[in-house]
C-alpha cells in the first residue's frame, strides 16, 4: 500500500491506496506554525492501527519550502558568481553576500579567463567571518564546462556546511535562472534539512521503516535522501499533486485541461495523452525565475472565495479574497455564497448568503437566484477565458526548426477535468457554458493527495558533446568525459540514458518505472574553413511524469463519489 | 526585476534543419552559438523583451515584391517562407504598437534578392525586408520608409527593388565593391529617373573600424534620415563587418554594432549576413538586442577583442570622410541630378547582366520605366535566363497615376502575344498579382 500526503494552506489531505483503489482518506488541519507536526500527524492519522510493513512508500507534498520563500524566512547564504561577456552579473544579485569573481567560460565551454585563487580565498574567509554556512557557486556557461564551479567548490570544501553548484541543478542554458535556482537551493536547505531530520527521527522512534519520497514541482518524486541535495525542487509541488491526481482520470489519448478550483485561485494544468505538459525552463516564484523543472500551470485569481461586488453596472469577481464565504462567517459575497443560494451546498449560514447576494440582486433588478446564477456563470467564464489564453500561449511558443514550425504539435483540448473544493458544482456549470466535455475528478476532494501517492520518480539529463574539442559534459548527470571524432548522436543518447538511469536510481526510482524518453537530439556539423572539424551534439533525455507501475488503472477503480 | 527601457520584440529563427549545403556558410550551425549566448543571458526573461513565433508569409506577400520565375514555390524553400515570415511578424508587432522596436533574428537572409528572382544569389532567394515593408504598406498604410543596410556586402537586391521608389530611402554602407562581392554599390548609384537620391551608397575601405563606421552613421546617415523624415526605419543588420568575419575585411566590433544601433534607433532590425558564427554573432547580436531595448551593453565584449589592434589608420579615416562628403553632396543636389538624368525622355531603359552565384544562373535584363512626375512610374522588366525562361514583369507602383496604371495593363496584355513564356503583373494599387503562362 502507498500513502500520499498533500499539504494545503488550511488543511492537509492524506490518503492510503492499494492497487484496487482508495483504502483510507483523512484530513488534518495544517498548523502553519508547525508544518513538521502537521506532516507527522497526517502520517500517524492515516496509519492508525496499521502495520507499517505493508506500506511500500509514502510521498509527501509540502508547502514548507514554498512558504519559506514567499514569507522570506530564509537564512542568509553566500553566493560566488563568475561572469563573462554579456549582461553584468550584478544585475542578478540575490542578496548581500553575492560576490562576482574573475573567471569566464565561453559558449563552447572554453576558458576565457581563469579563476583567481587568492580572490576566492579572501571571499571564503569573509563569508566565514560573517557566519555564512551555505554557499552557492554559479558560473556563466557552467553547463558547458563546470570546471570553474568545481574548482571554487574544491577550495571551499570543508569550510562550509553545504555547497551548491549551479551546473548540478539543470542542464539548461540560462545564467540568471541558474543563479536564482542555486540561491534558492542553498537558502531553503536549512529548513528542509531540519524537516528531514524531524521526520526521520520521528519514524525511527516509532520503529517505522517507510521509504519516504518528496513530490517535486514537475509532478515526479525523489527520495527523501536525495532531496537534501536539491531542496529547491520541492517548491510549488501543490499544483503538481493536483495535475497528477487528474492524470489518473484522464483518457489515454487527447488533450485535457485540468482546473483545480481553490479558495483564492484556480490552477490550470494541461495533459496530452495523459501526460502533464512541462514548463520549458522552470518555475517562477515571487521575484525568482528558476530552472527548477515544473509542470506548466497557470494560477488565476478566481476561486470559491473570490470577492464578488457589483458597481457601476459591472459584476466583478476576484482577484482579491477578503475572507471565507458569507455563509461561513466571512465579510463579503463570494461564488461559494451563490452555491448556497442555489442550494448546491449545505452546512453554512444560507441566510447570510441570501442577504449578501440579495443586495446585488436588488441593484441589478433581478431575483436573488438569478443573481446567484449570474455570479456562477461569470466565474466560469473568467476561468474559461484564462484557459483559452493559456492555450494560445502554449501554441505560440517559439520553435527553432523548419519542421517544428510546419509540423509542430498544436494543443486543442476538448475535455476539462475539475478538482478542488467546489469541483462538482462548478464542473456542471462549466459544461453548460462551454463546448468542453467537463467532469469532476473522482474523489475530487483528495485527488491531489492521490496524485502525490501515485507519482513516479522523474529525472532529466542533458548531455553536450563537442567532438572538435573531444569533450562530453552532462551537468545534471554530474559527468565530464572525453570523446573521439567518431562520437555520434547515437552514442550521446546511449550515454545520456545510462546517466539518466543512474540518476533515477539515486533519486529512488524503481526499475519498473524507467520509461526513458529523448526530448531533444540535435547534431551539428562544425565547419571551419570549408571542412568539417567536428560535431556539436546536444541531447536531452527524461523520465517523464507518470503513474507508478501497478497503479495505472486505479483511476477507474476509485469510486466516483460525485459525478 | 530586470526591465527593458524600450519594449522590444524578437523573432529568433535559427532554422536548425536548413542549409544551402552542408559546408556552406549559410548552414544549420550559423546561429547555434548565438542561440546559446542569448539563452544563457536569459534575454527572454527580461521584462519588456518578448519573443514571437514566426509566421509564414503567403505567396501573395512574395508576389507583391518579386517576379518569381516561374513561380513562388520554385524559388523558395519552407525556410524562406519562415524567415520572411519572421520579419513580417516583427513588423506587425511594431506597427500594432505591441513593442516599440523589433529584431528579426532569422535565416536565410534576403538583401541580395532583386525584384526578378530566378534563383539564389549571395545566399538570398527572396528579399525578406522588402516583403515585410510592402506588407506593412498594404496593411497599415505606412508611407515613407528608410532602409539602412549595414551588412558588409552591398545590398544590391534591396537597391534594385527600391531603385524607382521615391518613398523608400535606401542607404547601404558596405565594404568597397572593388574589394568584395557583389562588386557594386558605388556613390554614383543613386536610383532611377523618378527616384534619384533615394538610393545612396556609402562604400567604405577595407579595415574600417568602429571609429570610421560610427562617423559615417553620425555625420552622413543621421542627417539624411532627419531630412527624409521616414515613418519607419528598417536596419538590414548584417554582422559581417566584424573583425573576425572570415569572408570580409573590416574591423567593426560588438560594441561598435551596439553603438550603431543606439544611434540609428531602427524601428525594425532584420538579420542579414555575418559568418563569424562563434567569434562575432553571439556578441554582436547581444549588443544589438540590448541597444534596441535601451539596456546597458558595455560588458558585451568579444573575448578576442583588442581595441588597439583594430584601430584604423588616419588614411582610412580621411578616405571615409571623403566618401561621406560625396554622398551628402549627391543627396543635397538630388533634384538637380534628377532633372539632368531624365533629359527629355519619356522612358528610361537599363540593360543588365545579373549573376546568381549561389545557384549558378545567368540573367539578362532590360528594364523600362516611364518618367513620371505624378507617381513612381510604371516599370517593365524583360528578363531571360540561361535556364530557358524569358519573362516580362510589369510593376504598377502603389500610388500609380492613371496613365501609368493603364500603360502597365497594356504592357501586360501585349506580353501575352510576344516572345515571352511567362508574363507577370504586379498591380499594387489593387493589391492583385497576375501570372500568365504563354504557350507557343
Amino acid at each position: 500500500m502507498i500513502i500520499g500526503l498533500d499539504m494545503g494552506g488550511t488543511h492537509t489531505d492524506v490518503v492510503l491506496l492499494d492497487q484496487n483503489g482508495l483504502v483510507r482518506q483523512k484530513k488534518v488541519l495544517t498548523d502553519a506554525k508547525d508544518l513538521f507536526a502537521t506532516v507527522l500527524k497526517g502520517l500517524d492519522t492515516i496509519m492508525d492501527g496499521l502495520d507499517a510493513d505493508i506500506i511500500s512508500r509514502a510521498v509527501l507534498s509540502t508547502t514548507l519550502t514554498t512558504n519559506a520563500i514567499v514569507q522570506n524566512r530564509i537564512k542568509p547564504v553566500g553566493m560566488i558568481v563568475t561572469g563573462g561577456p554579456g549582461l553584468d552579473p550584478e544585475l542578478f544579485r540575490t542578496n548581500s553576500y553575492y560576490h562576482i569573481v574573475s573567471g569566464s567560460i565561453d559558449h563552447r565551454g572554453r576558458e576565457i579567463q581563469s579563476v583567481n585563487e587568492d580572490e576566492i580565498k579572501q571571499i571564503a574567509d569573509s563569508l566565514k567571518r560573517e557566519g555564512i554556512s551555505h554557499v552557492g557557486i554559479v558560473g556563466k556557461f557552467s553547463t558547458r564546462n563546470p570546471s570553474h564551479e568545481l574548482k571554487i567548490a574544491g577550495m571551499l570544501q570543508g569550510m562550509f556546511d553545504k555547497l551548491f553548484m549551479g551546473h548540478h541543478s539543470s542542464g539548461n542554458l540560462n545564467f540568471p535562472r541558474r543563479i536564482a535556482t542555486t540561491y534558492l537551493n542553498a537558502a531553503v536547505y536549512p529548513i528542509h534539512k531540519e524537516f528531514f531530520n524531524a521526520v526521520k527521527k520521528s519514524l525511527e522512534s516509532k520503529g517505522l521503516k517507510i521509504p519516504i519520497h518528496i513530490l517535486k514541482a514537475d509532478g515526479g518524486t525523489m527520495s527523501f535522501a536525495s532531496s537534501i541535495d536539491f531542496p529547491g525542487q520541492t517548491i510549488l509541488s501543490g499544483p503538481a499533486a493536483s495535475v497528477m491526481g487528474a492524470a489518473l482520470a484522464a483518457p489515454e489519448k487527447g488533450d485535457v485541461l485540468v482546473f483545480d478550483i481553490g479558495g483564492t485561485t484556480t490552477d490550470i494544468g494541461v495533459l496530452i495523452d495523459g501526460v502533464p505538459v512541462l514548463e520549458p525552463l522552470g518555475i517562477e516564484i515571487g521575484p525568482y525565475k528558476t530552472l527548477i523543472r515544473s509542470l506548466k500551470t497557470y494560477s488565476i485569481g478566481v476561486g470559491g472565495d473570490s470577492y464578488v461586488r457589483f458597481s457601476n453596472n459591472v459584476l466583478t469577481i476576484g482577484p482579491e479574497r477578503m475572507g471565507p464565504a458569507l455563509a461561513y462567517g466571512g465579510p463579503e459575497v463570494t461564488p461559494t455564497d451563490a452555491l448556497f443560494v442555489l442550494e448546491k451546498i449545505e452546512g453554512g449560514d444560507r441566510d447570510r448568503a441570501i442577504q449578501g447576494i440579495g443586495a446585488i440582486a436588488k441593484e441589478r433588478g433581478v431575483s436573488v437566484e438569478d443573481a446567484a446564477r449570474e455570479i456562477i456563470e461569470k466565474t466560469c467564464d473568467l476561468i474559461l477565458a484564462e484557459a483559452g489564453k493559456m492555450i494560445v500561449q502554449i501554441n505560440s511558443k517559439p520553435v527553432y526548426t523548419v519542421y517544428d514550425v510546419l509540423e509542430g504539435y498544436r494543443l486543442n483540448p476538448d475535455r476539462i477535468l475539475v478538482l478542488g473544493g467546489p469541483a462538482a458544482y462548478f464542473s456542471k456549470h462549466l459544461g453548460l457554458v462551454s463546448d468542453f466535455n467537463v467532469t469532476a475528478v473522482p474523489q475530487w476532494g483528495v485527488a491531489n493527495a492521490i496524485g502525490a501517492a501515485i507519482a513516479r520518480t522523474t529525472s532529466e539529463v542533458t548531455l553536450f558533446a563537442d567532438t572538435e574539442q573531444g569533450v562530453i559534459t552532462s551537468s545534471e548527470g554530474n559527468f565530464s568525459g572525453t570523446c573521439n571524432k567518431s562520437y555520434s548522436k547515437e552514442n550521446a543518447i546511449s550515454d545520456a540514458c545510462d546517466l539518466l538511469k543512474k540518476k533515477s536510481i539515486l533519486a529512488g526510482a524503481s526499475a519498473d518505472d524507467f520509461e526513458m524518453e529523448v526530448i531533444e537530439e540535435l547534431e551539428f556539423n562544425m565547419v571551419r574553413g570549408f571542412y568539417t572539424s567536428g560535431k556539436n551534439i546536444r541531447v536531452k533525455v527524461q523520465v517523464k511524469p507518470g503513474i507508478i507501475s501497478g497503479y495505472e488503472k486505479i483511476g477507474k477503480k476509485i469510486s466516483p463519489d460525485i459525478q | 526585476m530586470l526591465k527593458a527601457k524600450y519594449k522590444t520584440g524578437l523573432v529568433f529563427f535559427p532554422a536548425f534543419d536548413w542549409a544551402i549545403d552542408p559546408t556552406h556558410p549559410e548552414r544549420e550551425e550559423r546561429l547555434l552559438y548565438t542561440q546559446d549566448q542569448v539563452f544563457e543571458e536569459g534575454l527572454f526573461d527580461i521584462d519588456g523583451i518578448t519573443e514571437y513565433k514566426p509566421e509564414l508569409v503567403t505567396r501573395e506577400d512574395v508576389e507583391r515584391v518579386h517576379f518569381c520565375v516561374p513561380d513562388v514555390d520554385r524559388v523558395m524553400t519552407e525556410s524562406h517562407f519562415i524567415s520572411a515570415g519572421g520579419a513580417k511578424t516583427i513588423g506587425k508587432a511594431v506597427l500594432k504598437k505591441r513593442v516599440k522596436r523589433g529584431f528579426a533574428l532569422v535565416r536565410p537572409p534576403g538583401h541580395h534578392a532583386m525584384r526578378v528572382v530566378h534563383g539564389g544569389r549571395g545566399f538570398c532567394n527572396v528579399n525578406i525586408e522588402a516583403i515585410m515593408i510592402e506588407y506593412l504598406r498594404k496593411e497599415y498604410g505606412v508611407k515613407r520608409v528608410a532602409v539602412v543596410d549595414t551588412d558588409c556586402h552591398h545590398g544590391d537586391g534591396t537597391q534594385d527593388i527600391y531603385w524607382h521608389d521615391p518613398d523608400t530611402l535606401f542607404i547601404s554602407i558596405h565594404q568597397d565593391g572593388r574589394t568584395l562581392y557583389p562588386g557594386s554599390g558605388f556613390t554614383d548609384e543613386l536610383g532611377g529617373a523618378n527616384a534619384i537620391g533615394t538610393t545612396l551608397n556609402i562604400p567604405l575601405p577595407p579595415n574600417t573600424s568602429d571609429e570610421g563606421y560610427l562617423y559615417t552613421i553620425e555625420k552622413v546617415v543621421l542627417p539624411i534620415l532627419e531630412e527624409f523624415k521616414p515613418d519607419l526605419i528598417v536596419n538590414s543588420a548584417g554582422q559581417d563587418n566584424h573583425f573576425s568575419d572570415p569572408i570580409t575585411n573590416m574591423n567593426f566590433s560588438a560594441q561598435g554594432y551596439a553603438e550603431l544601433t543606439s544611434l540609428l534607433k531602427p524601428d525594425i532590425a532584420v538579420l542579414e549576413g555575418g559568418y563569424s558564427i562563434e567569434g562575432a554573432l553571439p556578441y554582436v547580436n547581444m549588443g544589438i538586442i540590448l541597444a534596441l531595448a535601451g539596456m546597458d551593453y558595455s560588458k558585451v565584449v568579444e573575448p578576442s577583442f583588442n581595441r588597439e589592434s583594430y584601430r584604423q589608420s588616419p588614411d582610412v579615416m580621411r578616405y571615409i570622410q571623403k566618401v561621406g562628403k560625396i554622398v551628402l553632396e549627391n543627396w543635397h543636389k538630388r533634384e538637380k541630378l534628377k532633372k539632368k538624368f531624365r533629359g527629355k525622355n519619356e522612358f528610361h531603359e537599363r540593360i543588365r547582366n545579373i549573376m546568381y552565384d549561389t545557384d549558378g544562373i545567368y540573367e539578362k535584363q532590360k528594364e523600362k520605366i516611364r518618367v513620371c512626375d505624378d507617381c513612381a512610374g510604371v516599370l517593365k522588366i524583360d528578363s531571360s535566363s540561361d535556364r530557358g525562361y524569358h519573362i516580362l514583369g510589369v510593376h504598377i507602383p502603389l500610388h500609380a497615376c492613371r496613365l501609368c496604371s493603364s500603360i502597365g495593363k497594356m504592357w501586360y496584355e501585349e506580353a501575352k502575344d510576344g516572345h515571352f513564356n511567362w508574363a507577370f503583373l504586379q498591380d499594387r494599387p489593387s493589391d492583385t498579382y497576375h501570372t500568365t503562362k504563354i504557350n507557343k
